[in-house]
């Protein structure tokens, strides 16, 4: 291990980025996409513990994967990250009760987030812990900037604000402009994740299916 | 005439491949074909024409919507002279104040619709499709009359990209693109859409009809008083009170959208539909006994409220039902497209209309979004007509073995 970064390890960890994005490209997770991205703030944290709990299970799953027997493998994925929300449930409980309250049981449902058991099943269980760890960070990054971006639209265009702070000028209001009710409903957040797929596929070759 | 074709040719070579213009081919073609019938045929197998092409089968369904659209102006000064006090003001005077309110939607609508078409006909080297012709014209007749222009914009784009050059333009659509303008509309701006303050214009037009509002106005649709009325039964009234017959509301002089109103003038347009083959009659028909079905259903065993009371026959000339069942849900692209799946897909929507009119009390009107659903699963029915069809005959060829 002369550098940090091999080739290879590096696209492990980029890929997820843009290439391999685990909403866009493996359309996985996309039922918290919908649900938390109403406001920045919550999009925000949801796309943070989701990083941090792929990457400390991705860690753990690797580091057991040799003493896993596989007929049990998935109920033993199921227990480490069933354990790693509880821990990030109540990290947020304690420390940012307002969007733990705002996230309501979406947290508890990373349980279920497809790119968990996605990234567990497909990466975690063949590959060495410093990679699973890349691949987690990578992939929970890759989930949170569509998060965030889709959010960033949702905030703007649905209540006239970015992080709870009012961005859209009071004078707009007062020659007509008024808030997209349709940008606070979950369909909205589908058409926005769909326009990000679409210029992703403009902008990359290798991604358009040939029909 | 032969003055304009000659214009016409010496002009073309500059926007064939190669030419000074090359990049505006499709704009070019688009209105080539659109004054003159197209003189060419096709170059690979064997296909049926009818001279009458997708560009006049357009022109005839705009034709049947002028007759909504001119009562529409007129109802619209109608209202507005009545709210303030003026009812004595003459028939030219109420419909110039229509025409001057109503006419910037129409522009609106085709402008930001016709540019986007024209924009993806373009980038795709397409030719230009004409389905917005139809769409551009019963956007405006299915909105308020004080909708602002540049949400009719904001929508009308939306609804073109997402609902029409997504899915690879006209005739590939799965929903009816002025629906979904409108649908985008109801669910993005509801305060411009429902309620009882956008349906009837009180404020002056370019400093036309200028007044104050009456006393004890009220701008209420039926459809809204009836949704809101918590007794038993309710009588449906006009802006001070008095009260709506069954003829007024086949007349049409009630606030509403600016087409839906008059089932007079919808039925004009459906006779020239009906006349010139362009519209399904089975379609027409099974929407009407649909909604009727329902409206009986729950005159007799629905629940004791105001809107499963109303009789049923005024279910059918209240709102959009009329305008919807003419023009929205006989639309040949989402449609279905056999003949017994066409009967099943009127049907439904007539009386999922109005179980959302009775059931759901959030929607005064359920027409937009009943055939906005019936679009989504028209290509299902077809799937089980043709899937029924080729079951019977197989059966047919067994016996016969």
């Amino acid at each position: 291990m002369s550098k940090l970064l091999s080739a290879k390890t590096k696209e492990v960890l980029l890929g997820p980025l843009n290439k391999n994005n685990p909403i866009t490209v493996q359309v996985l997770g996309i039922c918290s996409a919908l649900a938390v991205t109403a406001k920045l703030e919550p999009a925000l944290v949801m796309g943070i513990s989701v990083t941090i709990i792929v990457a400390l299970s991705n860690v753990i799953i690797s580091l057991l994967r040799d003493t896993i027997p596989n007929r049990i493998r998935i109920i033993v994925q199921l227990v480490v990250v069933a354990a790693l929300v509880t821990v990030v449930s109540e990290f947020l409980k304690a420390f940012a009760y307002d969007v733990s309250v705002q996230l309501s049981v979406y947290i508890g449902l990373i349980i279920t987030n497809c790119i968990l058991m996605g990234r567990l099943e497909a990466f975690a269980m063949s590959n060495r812990p410093w990679e699973s760890f890349l691949d987690g960070i990578g992939n929970g990054i890759g989930y949170a900037w569509i998060l965030v971006a889709v959010a960033f639209f949702r905030e703007l265009l649905g209540s006239g604000t970015l992080f709870g702070i009012r961005v859209i000028p009071q004078a707009l209001y007062d020659i007509g402009y008024v808030n997209n009710g349709l940008m606070m409903m979950p369909p909205m957040a589908l058409i926005l994740v769909a326009c990000i797929i679409w210029i992703q596929r403009a902008r990359n070759k290798e991604l358009q299916e040939d029909n | 005439m032969s003055n304009l074709r000659k214009f016409i040719d010496k002009i073309k070579p500059n926007f064939l491949p190669g030419g000074k213009f090359e990049k505006l081919h499709s704009t070019f073609d688009a209105f080539e074909t659109f004054l003159f019938v197209p003189n060419t045929t096709s170059k690979s197998g064997v296909h049926i024409h009818d001279a009458v092409d997708s560009k006049r089968t357009m022109i005839v369904v705009v034709l049947a919507l002028l007759p909504a659209l001119l009562f529409g102006m007129y109802n619209v000064g109608f209202q507005h002279y009545n709210a303030i006090g003026q009812a004595d003001a003459g028939f030219w005077q109420m419909f110039w104040f229509g025409l001057l309110a109503v006419l910037p939607i129409v522009v609106v609508s085709y402008v930001v619709g016709l540019s986007i078409e024209f924009a993806g006909a373009q980038i795709r080297k397409e030719e230009v499709q004409e389905g917005f012709l139809v769409t551009g014209m019963l956007i405006p007749l299915i909105v308020p009359v004080d909708t602002p222009l540049w949400m009719i914009a904001v929508a009308t784009a939306f609804a073109v990209i997402f609902a029409k050059e997504v899915f690879g333009g006209t005739g590939m659509n799965i929903f009816n693109v002025a629906l979904v303008t409108r649908a985008f509309l109801f669910f993005a701006y509801p305060q411009s859409m429902s309620g009882d303050q956008v349906w009837i214009r009180t404020k002056d037009t370019f400093g036309l009809g200028g007044g104050a509002v009456v006393d004890g106005f009220s701008g209420a649709t039926p459809l809204g008083q009836v949704a809101t009325s918590t007794e038993a039964h309710t009588q449906i009234v006009d802006m001070f009170g008095q009260s709506y017959s069954l003829l007024d509301t086949v007349i049409g002089l009630i606030p509403g959208s600016i087409g839906e109103t008059s089932v007079i003038a919808i039925a004009l347009g459906a006779l020239l539909l009906l006349i010139t083959g362009v519209a399904s009659w089975k379609v027409m028909f099974s929407v009407f006994a649909g909604g009727a079905f329902m409206g009986l259903v729950f005159n007799h065993f629905g629940p004791d409220t105001a809107s499963a009371n109303l009789p049923w026959i005024y279910h059918l000339t209240l709102g959009g039902f009329a305008f919807g069942a003419v023009f929205m849900a006989t639309d040949p692209v989402t449609a279905s497209r056999t003949e017994t799946g066409k009967w099943i897909y009127g049907f439904l929507i007539g009386v999922l209309a109005i179980i959302i009119r009775v059931l759901n009390p959030g929607y005064a009107e359920g027409m937009m979004l009943a055939i906005l659903l019936m679009n989504i699963f028209a290509p299902l029915i077809d799937f089980y007509v043709v899937d029924a069809n080729i079951k019977k005959r197989l059966k047919r060829v067994q016996v016969n073995e």
